[in-house]
């Protein structure tokens, strides 16, 4: 308890003070976990839409795998995107190993399963009357899409958040991919967790209380959006 | 009231603005593998002791170069280096450095410090490793710890430098390594120096450590040193740069500059001096002038790299 108490009292030193590096940690990870989410969703959305719309062979199976990978461990996404990437793998010449766009690339495949899935979940939950009576109005593709979407966007929003919340918490990808380099690619999971493994309990604590604010705030404007 | 669209739209508007701003960040971040980055695949030693961060310092200020560094086993920076994700490597396990070599891998090893091993464990010493040398005391952990549960080593387990030393003891001891890691009071972690110390701290266990990171770590560990003066102890750091031809985008020039930066007499003295400021005594010893004690050449030692 008393631990506790010391982690939350650095928490607030880090902040008052704006120490320098916990900035540095904490901008980083927005950046990249924005930006996974920001190509997942225009990746996941639409991908979730044309397998929830179209009929086709094999249509179950795909909805399976989906959520199969749901349960992708961050380490296993990490070690493929690290044989990926690397200079020696095929998507080497890049050069993104050890750098911020290899982690958003890591993460990017990390959570477009999951968004997809929910997706697909949030579109198939539709009361099908309502996508017969869109059908019979006349819409169009475009105007068929958006209002199912409009229909769904709790759901969606939902999925968008899921997503979010794994990109920011994951460990095994970032440190693979991004090396926990010290002002390049270290982040606040990955600090953590050095901080922790070098006996620095404080410290690990305070970030860790960081992260989960920021968490919280983005989910309070997330669900704000999402009720609206 | 603001629309939910127009909250829609400024949500991803200020999410492309972070992700523009990720995506400068990276590239003015410097772009990889180009002159403006120097990446060392390097051990935890090197790191846990902040040397690396002073001598990064001072190359940077002197070179227009953003150096950063991987702080790992030296198996792990070796295989970085034979993938070409580094472009020159800080190790300090002789066997593989020469099959790396050998390989083709890796160029112009020189030789730029050393430290010392040592056991550590805990005070009450349930093995009675105090005073035995090196061998004595891992068979002493073997024999006693057969029947003694409050015995327990902890080993690197990550084919690091410190790690193929443990190896070699336990070899030079006559043990099958084998037998000894399925052995009940052996604990292997898998984690770097640091990390293995903590563990061996909470399991008040006996560890094989570097002389440099027990002296980052010691005085926040209940921990002792239990053996420390053995030959089999001397422990060499040597920098290696990648071989262009294995791999076309490796940054050749400032890797050449940084291999001559570490044998510099200007960086012999700070290594041979840091430390001692804050310690009392110097993290690491530097290699020039101790050539002979160590058993390397003066070639490996001094050589400039063109």
């Amino acid at each position: 308890m008393n631990d506790l108490l010391t982690g939350i009292e650095t928490a607030f030193l880090l902040i008052q003070t704006a120490d320098p590096e916990v900035i540095d940690i904490t901008i980083r990870t927005l950046q990249i976990t924005f930006s996974s989410v920001l190509i997942s969703v225009m990746v996941a959305i639409p991908l979730g839409a044309a397998i929830s719309f179209r009929e086709f062979r094999g249509k179950k199976t795909a909805i399976s795998i989906i959520q199969t990978l749901y349960a992708l461990p961050t380490v296993v996404v990490g070690l493929l995107c690290f044989m990926l990437l690397s200079r020696s793998g095929p998507l080497g010449d890049l050069g993104w190993m050890f750098t911020p766009n290899g982690m958003i690339f890591g993460q990017t495949i990390l959570i477009i399963p999951i968004m997809t899935g929910l997706t697909i979940s949030a579109l198939q939950a539709i009361d099908p009357i309502i996508t017969d009576t869109i059908r019979s109005l006349g819409a169009s593709r475009f105007q068929f899409l958006k209002s199912h979407l409009r229909e769904a966007r709790f759901a969606i929003m939902a999925a968008i958040i899921v997503g979010f919340s794994r990109a920011i918490s994951e460990v095994g990808t970032a440190i693979m991919i991004g090396g926990n380099i010290k002002g390049h690619t270290r982040v606040l999971t990955t600090a953590i967790s050095l901080q922790t493994s070098m006996g620095n309990f404080n410290l690990s604590l305070a970030l860790g209380i960081i992260l989960l604010v920021i968490a919280l705030i983005i989910n309070l404007f997330m669900g704000f959006v999402q009720n609206r | 009231m603001i629309s939910k669209s127009a909250i829609g739209i400024i949500t991803l508007v200020l999410g492309a603005m972070l992700f523009c701003g990720a995506v400068s960040a990276a590239e003015s971040g410097l772009p990889e593998h180009s002159a403006d980055r120097l990446l060392i695949g390097t051990t935890t030693s090197l790191d846990a002791t902040k040397l690396l961060d002073l001598l990064t310092e001072k190359f940077e200020t002197e070179n227009n170069v953003d150096v950063q560094w991987v702080a790992v086993g030296t198996g792990q920076a070796l295989e970085y280096g034979r993938n070409c994700d580094v472009d020159i490597v800080m190790v300090h396990d002789r066997v593989a450095e020469d099959a790396f070599i050998d390989g083709g891998y890796g160029l112009d090893r020189r030789i730029f410090g050393y430290n010392y091993f040592l056991l550590v464990g805990p005070e009450s010493d349930p093995a009675q490793v105090s005073g035995l040398n090196a061998t004595a005391a891992f068979a002493a952990i073997d024999t006693i710890g057969a029947d003694d549960e409050t015995v327990i080593f902890v080993s690197r387990g990550d084919n690091s430098g410190t790690h193929s030393r443990e190896k070699l003891l336990w070899k030079n001891g006559g043990y099958d390594y084998a037998a000894i890691n399925i052995s009940p009071w052996y604990r292997e972690a898998g984690a770097g120096m640091g990390q293995t110390l903590t563990m061996a701290e909470e399991l008040q266990a006996y560890t094989l450590s570097d002389s440099s990171t027990w002296g980052a770590y010691e005085s926040d560990l209940t921990l002792v040193p239990l053996v420390e003066n053995d030959d089999a102890f001397l422990n060499i750091y040597a920098v290696i740069r990648i071989n262009p031809d294995t791999c076309q985008d490796v940054n050749t020039e400032m890797a050449k500059k940084w291999e001559n930066f570490m044998i510099s007499p200007e960086v012999q003295d700070i290594i041979a001096t840091y430390g001692i400021e804050e310690k009392g005594t110097a993290y690491f010893n530097p290699a020039l002038g101790n050539e002979e004690f160590i058993g390397v050449t003066i070639d490996e030692t001094t050589d400039p790299v063109v």
